[in-house]
């Protein structure tokens, strides 16, 4: 079965230090004032019975991406392992993928005009590293990446193994991010 | 109590979207109403009871191509890589309303200069000829097209039929903008741009019997405008969750009193009743009824581009 990577993200263990968005913008030089990944929180409840959630969130990587449909010059395409990716020669900035969009990952580079997104840093990973910048770089072991088409990937173990969840599964984009519980 | 938080840094998403501003309203605006000039200006050739033209009205065609190179003129600076704009001549995408659509573009660019040519008075085109008359070729493509001006008025029609449903449906594909998610926008922005472009063209000196034309026609589109308006709305309004909050941007929401005021009131009902007061008293349409057409035609678009923005499923994500 052909490479299909994922990320999953421990709601357990994260703590929101934020590493994960530094080390991005770091490693893939995001411009100021613009982010690839971010911190989410919710506080829900009343004191004293609180609950908090706390997600790592960026890109999707959708199997049914539809930044990817509504490209009109390919410069949004699906790259190795299932990874949605964005051309800058092709884009010309016409910002229908960041409409069509569900979850907001999509940013303009202000210094290029073309747009810009998580890769699942697929640059280190096609030089042989096993890790994203963000993963590396988590302070709690909270972030997984892998192929998720390999039942022996440490991804596809831990998803198997704990409840998880995708962000609005309802809108039929198949997230290939997910969030253990 | 709900309490949420987000580090994220994307000026064009939070609050709430908005990549899209008034250059993409006019650009759609615009585009309406040339793709109801194409449509309009081909029926009246096609009629078969076919009177000779008053000169404005034969004119009128010219109009076109300028309306349409000034909305992609807006269109263009919408864009935030200019420099790769040809891009989109590159490779056909059929999944991609936008793709569809600059290629339709690219096809109605000819056909609209083609019409004009076949409809402006004969004295105009000897003029043009004489000026142009080295270049061989234009006075055997006139010939080709004077003697096909009804096969030219038909493509014309269905390429101006092509980009107003074209200008609806890039705003009604995309799911994540509960708003736009309606395949009635395609329609209903071709019938709001047939309805501009007899308004546009009641703008011009017309004869009598042109502009009783246009004002009858008129009226029947602003008619059928208001019924796709409301099933648009009962459509959102009895879909999901996610459909009923779409609606939320007009009805109590920050866009409420201008689609109200300006779409609804101002440029749909409003001029309806003074086209069907001036049709029952006999009377010859006059301007105001049409500029307010007009008016209503983007603010339609406008309202719906801004509006489309500011609802979408990150408010879902967030309350999961």
């Amino acid at each position: 079965m052909s490479v299909r990577y994922g990320m999953a993200i421990d709601t357990k263990s994260c703590v929101g230090c934020a590493a994960c968005v530094i080390a991005c913008k770091k490693e893939n030089n995001v411009p100021n004032g613009h982010s690839r990944d971010w911190i989410f929180t919710s506080t829900i409840g009343s004191y004293p019975e609180l609950s908090m959630t706390i997600e790592s969130r960026r890109c999707n990587h959708c199997e049914n991406a539809p930044c990817v449909t509504v490209c009109p010059t390919g410069a949004s395409y699906v790259g190795p392992g299932g990874t949605i990716l964005v051309n800058p020669d092709k884009c010309t900035g016409c910002k229908a993928c960041i409409a069509a969009c569900p979850y907001g990952a999509r940013f303009v580079d202000p210094r290029t005009g073309s747009i810009d997104k998580c890769t699942f840093c697929l640059h280190r990973i096609e030089d042989g590293l096993s890790t994203t910048a963000c993963q590396e770089i988590c302070p709690t072991s909270s972030i997984f990446f892998g192929d998720l088409s390999d039942p022996e990937s440490e991804i596809a173990q831990v998803l198997a193994e704990r409840d998880n969840y995708t962000l609005l599964p309802e809108a039929g984009t198949e997230p290939r991010h997910y969030f253990l519980k | 109590m709900q309490e949420l938080t987000s580090t994220r840094l994307n000026p064009l998403v939070d609050p709430h979207l908005h990549v899209w501003h008034g250059e993409v309203a006019l650009y759609l605006f615009l585009g309406g109403i040339v793709a109801g000039m194409m449509v309009v200006t081909g029926l009246l050739t096609l009629r078969k009871k076919h009177e000779e033209p008053s000169r404005a009205m034969a004119m009128l065609p010219l109009a076109a191509p300028i309306l349409l190179s000034l909305g992609m003129f807006f269109l263009f600076l919408d864009l935030e890589h200019k420099l790769n704009a040809l891009r989109f001549y590159l490779v056909f995408k059929p999944l991609s309303p936008m793709s569809w659509g600059s290629w339709i573009l690219l096809v109605v660019y000819p056909v609209v200069i083609l019409q004009a040519w076949t409809t402006v008075p004969g004295d105009v085109r000897d003029a043009v000829l004489r000026r142009l008359g080295r270049f061989a070729f234009l006075a055997k493509g006139s010939d080709w097209a004077l003697a096909n001006t009804r096969r030219v008025a038909l493509v014309s029609m269905i390429a101006g039929a092509s980009l107003g449903i074209y200008t609806g449906l890039l705003l009604g594909t995309m799911g994540a903008r509960p708003m736009w998610n309606s395949a009635i926008l395609g329609p209903l922005f071709l019938t709001s741009g047939l309805s501009t472009a007899a308004a546009f063209m009641l703008l011009y000196r017309l004869s009598d019997r042109e502009r009783s034309l246009l004002g009858k026609l008129d009226m029947g589109l602003i008619s059928v405008e208001l019924i796709l308006v409301s099933l648009w709305m009962i459509g959102l309004s009895t879909g999901s969750q996610i459909s009923q909050d779409g609606l939320a941007s007009i009805i109590g929401g920050p866009y409420t009193t201008a689609f109200w005021v300006l779409v609804v009131a101002l440029g749909l009902i409003t001029p309806l009743f003074a086209e069907w007061l001036e049709i029952k008293h006999g009377t010859v349409p006059g301007r105001s009824a049409a500029l307010m057409v007009l008016a209503g035609g983007l603010a339609l678009r406008w309202i719906l581009v801004y509006g489309g923005q500011y609802t979408g499923w990150i408010e879902s994500i967030a309350l999961r």
